[in-house]
C-alpha cells in the first residue's frame, strides 16, 4: 500500500481553492461536482425511504401521520427521479469519461456544461425549498387536479424545482450530442466509438426530445394552481387526463435515460473483464437508438384503466412488448460475450452480473405490465412499485456502481479493496432482492401503492422487505466507507489498472487537466481485446 | 414462515380464473428465460474464469444468425401473450348486455354507491351471487380508482367522466375494496368491502330500507328542474326528445357525431353548449351547482329507463335492468 502523494499536475491538483471548483470548465470536474450534489440527493432519498419502510413495518399508520407518509413517498421519489436516477450516469460517469473515451480534451462548450450545473443545483434548491417548507404530497407524478387545484402542499415550489432542472438535462444532452458529433479524435469513425458513448448518445436524443414536453407540462401546472388556467380542472372545461398523456409522454422516455447510460457501462465492463470483443457490437449500438425513438411511442401504457379506448390500449401494448425487444437483445449479448471469454472477477463485474439479475427481473416483469389483460389487477399495486424498483435500483443504480468502480481509479488514481468492493455487490444484490420481491407477491395480492396503513395479511411481506431495506442500506454504506478510505490509503492504480483497451486508459490516472497530452489517433475497433498478443485462454 | 403466505388473492368473480391463468403463463415464460440468462451467466463466468487478468478471450465478433433468433424468437413469444392478454382485457372491460347497474362516487375519502332501487351505501357495497354486476361511478373531486383484488377489477373514477367495472361473483363472502389511484391525505383509509350474498338475501337486503328508486328520483328532477318543459316527449319541444335517445347515434352542430351515453347526458346537463345536437338553438342553461353526482345519476338512469316512442315502459323492477342499446364498451 503506498502512501505517497501523486506527485504529477492532474485535474484534481492543478489548482485546489473552492472557487478554482466552482468556475471550473473541465468537464472531469464538472463531473465530480455532479457526483456531490447527486450524492447529497441520494442520501435524502435515502432517509425517506427509510421512513417509508419503518411506516410499513406494521399495518397501522403509527410511525408518522398520513400525511407525513405521503410527503415521505413524494420527496423519495422526486430526490431520486429527478436528481439522482436521471443524472446519475450521464452527468457523473458521462461527463468525466466520454470527451476521454473519443479521444477529445473536452466537451464542445465547456461554459454551457458548468452552466448545466449551476442549474440543476438552482432546481435543487428550489425542491430543497420546497422540502424545507412541509414537503410535498402529490407523489412524483404530480397527477391533476389533486397537484393543480386540492393539494396543500409546496407543488409551486418542487414543480418549478423540476422544471428548472430539466433545462440541465436539455442543455447536457444538447452538449453530449455535439461533443460526439465534432470532438472525435482522429480515426475514432461511429463504429470504433464505445458502446457507452452510443448510449449517451441515444440518451442525449431523448434529453432533447423529451424533457420540454415534461418541463411545459409541469409548467402548467404550477400556472393552473398560480392563476387557475383551467387546462386540467374539469369544473373548467379542463381534462384531467391530459396531463397523464403529456406526462408520460416525457417520463416513460425518461425511464430510457435512466436506463440506457447504464447499458451502456455494462457493455464497456463486460468486454473488459471478458477480454474480448463485445458480442454483436452493432446491435447493441443500434438497440440503444432503437429504444431511444420507439420509447416515444409507448406513454399511454401508463393509462390503461384511466379510461382510454380499448383500441388504443390495445395499440399502446402491442408497442410497449415491442419496445421490450431491444433491451432483450442487449441482454443477450452481454451473455454471450462472456462465452470463451478469460473472465476476470473484478468488483465492477461483479456488480455487472448484479445488474444483469435484476434488470432480467425488472425488463421480465415489465412484460406482466405490458399485458393488458394483467395490467388492469396489477395497475397501481407494489407490482408496479417492485418492477420499477428493479429497473431503476437494480438496473440504473447497479450499472452506475459498475461504472464507478471500473472508473474510479481514473478519477481518483487511486483502488479501492476489491474483496470489500465485491463484498458491498453481494450484499446490495441480496438486501435489494429482499425489499422488492416480496412487493410483486403484495402487488398481486392486490396491495395498492402509496398506503399508508393496510390489511393486515399484508404485514408479513412488508416486515420481510423493511428488512430487506436495512440490508441494502449496509450495502451503501460500506460503498461509502471504503471509496472515501481508498482516497487516503489506495494503492496507486496506475494509467490502465484492468488492462482496459480504452483511450481513457491510454492517459494517466488521474488525468491531466487537459486529458491527452498529444491528440491520440485510433486504428481500432474498441474492444480490440483479442488482438493483443497474450496468451489466449 | 412463509407458508401462510398465499401466492394469489381470492377467486371471487367468473374473471379472477382467466386472470390467474394468464398470470401464471407469463409467470412460467418469464421465469424460463430468466433462468436461461442466469444460467448461462453463472456457467459462463465460472467455466472461463481467469485469476491472472491477462490472458485473453477468444476473438469472437458475434453472429447474425444468433442475433436473429434472439431478436425474433422473443418477438413471436412475447405476441402470444399480447394476444392472450388482449382477449382477457376485452372479456375485463366489456360488460355482458343485461348487468345489474350501480351507480357510484368517489370522493376524499370514501365510496358512495347508489342501487337502482332507491338502497345506498358508504364503503360497502352489496351484491349478489353469479349476477353480472355493473359499477358506473365517478369522483366528485380529485382522481380514485375503483379496485376489488378478488375480482381483479379496477378502473380510475375521474372528475367529469363515468367509467365502469363489471363482475360475476362466484363465491358468498366479503372481500377488499380498494382505492388504488392516489387522492390525498386519507387514500389509503378510501377503502371498504364488497359483500357477495346469496340472491335471495340481497333481494331481501335491497328491499330492506331505502328511499325513492334512481328512476323515480330522476323523474323528480326532471320535472323539478324544469327539463320537462322543452325536453317534450313528443319532439315538438325546444331541446330534442329523450324517450328512446339512449344509446342512439347522434350528428352534432359542427358535423362530429355521438353516441348518447352516460357521459355525453351528464356533459349535456352541464355544460349543454359543449356538444350540442344538431337542429337545435344553443338555448339550454347550464345545470352546474343545482344538481350533485347522485342527482346527475338519477337523471340518467331515468332518462335510459324513457320508452322509445310504441314501446311499453320497462317496469321499474327491482334491480332494474339496462336496456340492450345501452353501451356497453363502457363510458370512453
Ligand atoms: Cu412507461
Ligand atoms: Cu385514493
Amino acid at each position: 500500500m503506498s502512501t505517497t502523494v501523486l506527485p504529477r499536475v492532474n485535474y484534481l491538483n492543478v489548482r485546489t481553492t473552492v472557487a478554482s471548483w466552482l468556475l471550473t470548465k473541465d468537464h472531469k470536474r464538472i463531473g465530480v461536482l455532479y457526483m456531490i450534489v447527486v450524492a447529497l440527493a441520494f442520501f435524502l432519498g435515502s432517509i425517506f425511504a427509510a421512513g417509508v419502510r419503518i411506516e410499513l413495518t406494521t399495518p397501522a399508520g403509527d410511525f408518522v401521520s398520513a400525511d407525513t407518509y405521503n410527503r415521505l413517498f413524494t420527496m423519495h421519489a422526486v430526490f431520486m427521479v429527478f436528481f439522482v436516477l436521471i443524472p446519475v450516469v450521464p452527468a457523473i460517469l458521462g461527463n468525466f469519461a466520454m470527451p476521454l473515451m473519443i479521444g477529445a480534451k473536452d466537451v464542445a462548450f465547456p461554459t454551457l456544461n458548468l452552466m448545466s450545473w449551476y442549474i440543476f443545483v438552482i432546481g435543487f434548491l428550489f425542491t430543497i425549498a420546497a422540502l424545507v417548507l412541509g414537503g410535498v404530497d402529490t407523489g412524483w407524478t404530480f397527477y391533476t387536479p389533486y397537484s393543480s387545484n386540492v393539494s396543500a402542499s409546496n407543488v409551486l415550489l418542487a414543480g418549478l424545482g423540476v422544471f428548472i432542472t430539466g433545462f440541465s438535462s436539455i442543455l447536457t444532452g444538447l452538449n453530449f450530442m455535439v461533443t460526439i458529433h465534432r470532438m472525435r479524435a482522429p480515426g475514432m469513425t461511429w463504429f470504433r466509438l464505445p458502446l457507452f458513448v452510443w448510449a449517451l448518445y441515444a440518451t442525449s436524443l431523448v434529453m432533447i426530445l423529451g424533457t420540454p414536453v415534461v418541463a411545459i407540462t409541469l409548467f402548467m401546472v404550477v400556472l393552473e394552481r398560480a392563476f387557475g388556467f383551467g387546462i386540467f380542472d374539469p369544473r373548467l372545461g379542463g381534462d384531467p387526463v391530459l396531463f397523464q398523456h403529456l406526462f408520460w409522454f416525457y417520463s416513460h422516455p425518461a425511464v430510457y435515460i435512466m436506463i440506457l447510460p447504464p447499458m451502456g457501462v455494462i457493455s464497456e465492463v463486460v468486454a473488459c473483464f471478458s477480454r474480448k470483443n463485445l458480442f454483436g457490437y452493432s446491435f447493441v449500438a443500434f438497440s440503444s437508438l432503437a429504444i431511444a425513438v420507439f420509447g416515444f411511442l409507448v406513454w399511454a401504457h401508463h393509462l390503461f384503466v384511466a379510461g382510454i379506448s380499448p383500441y388504443s390500449a390495445m395499440i399502446f401494448s402491442f408497442l410497449s412488448f415491442a419496445v421490450a425487444i431491444p433491451s432483450a437483445v442487449k441482454t443477450f449479448n452481454w451473455t454471450a460475450t462472456l462465452y470463451q471469454g478469460a473472465i476476470w472477477w473484478r468488483a465492477p463485474l461483479m456488480w455487472v452480473f448484479g445488474f444483469i439479475g435484476l434488470f432480467l427481473v425488472g425488463g421480465l416483469t415489465g412484460l406482466f405490465l405490458a399485458s393488458l389483460g394483467l395490467d388492469v389487477h396489477l395497475h397501481d399495486t407494489y407490482f408496479v412499485v417492485a418492477h420499477f424498483h428493479y429497473i431503476m435500483v437494480g438496473g440504473a443504480i447497479m450499472g452506475f456502481f459498475a461504472g464507478l468502480h471500473y472508473w474510479w481509479p481514473k478519477m481518483t488514481g487511486r483502488l479501492y479493496s476489491n474483496a470489500l468492493a465485491t463484498s458491498a455487490a453481494v450484499l446490495v444484490f441480496v438486501g435489494f432482492n429482499l425489499t422488492f420481491g416480496p412487493q410483486f407477491i403484495l402487488g398481486y395480492l392486490g396491495m395498492p401503492r402509496r398506503y399508508h396503513a393496510y390489511p393486515d395479511e399484508f404485514q408479513v411481506l412488508n416486515v420481510l422487505s423493511s428488512a430487506g431495506a436495512s440490508i441494502l442500506a449496509a450495502g451503501y454504506t460500506l460503498i461509502a466507507c471504503y471509496l472515501l478510505y481508498s482516497l487516503w490509503k489506495g494503492e496507486e492504480a496506475g494509467a490502465n489498472p484492468w488492462l482496459a483497451t480504452g483511450l481513457e486508459w491510454k492517459t494517466e490516472s488521474p488525468p491531466s487537466p487537459h486529458n491527452f497530452e498529444e491528440t491520440p489517433i485510433v486504428n481500432e475497433g474498441a474492444y480490440e481485446y483479442s488482438k493483443r498478443e497474450i496468451k489466449v485462454a | 414462515m412463509l407458508s401462510g403466505i398465499p401466492l394469489f388473492p381470492e377467486q371471487a368473480s367468473t374473471l379472477a380464473p382467466e386472470v390467474d391463468a394468464l398470470y401464471f403463463f407469463v409467470t412460467a415464460v418469464t421465469a424460463f428465460f430468466a433462468l436461461l440468462v442466469v444460467m448461462a451467466v453463472v456457467i459462463f463466468a465460472i467455466k472461463y474464469r481467469d485469476r491472472t487478468g491477462d490472458r485473453v478471450g477468444a476473438p469472437i465478433i458475434g453472429s447474425i444468425g444468433l442475433e436473429l433468433s434472439w431478436t425474433i424468437i422473443p418477438f413471436f413469444i412475447s405476441m402470444a401473450i399480447f394476444g392472450w392478454s388482449t382477449v382477457v382485457f376485452f372479456h375485463l372491460v366489456r360488460a355482458p348486455d343485461q348487468t345489474l347497474e350501480i351507480y357510484s362516487t368517489g370522493k376524499q375519502w370514501m365510496w358512495r354507491f347508489q342501487h337502482i332501487d332507491g338502497q345506498s351505501e358508504i364503503n360497502e357495497l352489496h351484491v349478489p351471487l353469479g349476477r353480472p354486476v355493473k359499477v358506473i361511478f365517478t369522483s366528485e373531486d380529485v382522481l380514485h380508482s375503483l379496485y376489488i383484488p378478488a375480482f381483479r377489477v379496477k378502473a380510475d373514477a375521474i372528475p367529469g367522466r363515468y367509467s365502469s367495472v363489471w363482475f360475476t361473483p362466484t363465491k358468498v363472502g366479503e372481500y377488499h375494496l380498494f382505492c388504488a389511484e392516489y387522492c390525498g391525505t386519507k387514500h389509503s383509509g378510501m377503502i371498504g368491502r364488497v359483500v357477495v350474498m346469496e340472491p335471495n338475501e340481497h333481494q331481501a337486503w335491497l328491499s330492506g330500507g331505502g328511499g325513492l328508486s334512481m328512476q323515480a328520483r330522476g323523474e323528480q328532477l326532471f320535472q323539478q328542474l324544469g327539463c320537462a318543459s322543452c325536453h317534450l316527449p313528443d319532439g315538438s319541444g325546444r331541446g330534442p326528445a329523450l324517450p328512446g335517445r339512449f344509446g342512439t347515434q347522434e350528428t352534432l352542430a359542427n358535423g362530429a357525431t355521438v353516441t348518447v351515453n352516460d357521459t355525453y347526458i351528464r356533459e349535456s346537463i352541464l355544460t349543454p353548449q359543449m356538444r350540442l345536437v344538431a337542429g337545435y338553438q344553443p338555448v339550454m342553461p347550464t345545470f352546474q351547482g343545482q344538481v350533485n353526482e347522485e342527482g346527475l345519476m338519477s337523471l340518467i338512469e331515468y332518462i335510459k329507463s324513457l320508452p322509445t316512442a310504441g314501446q311499453p315502459a320497462a317496469a321499474p323492477q327491482a334491480g332494474g335492468t339496462a336496456p340492450a342499446a345501452a353501451v356497453q364498451s363502457g363510458p370512453r
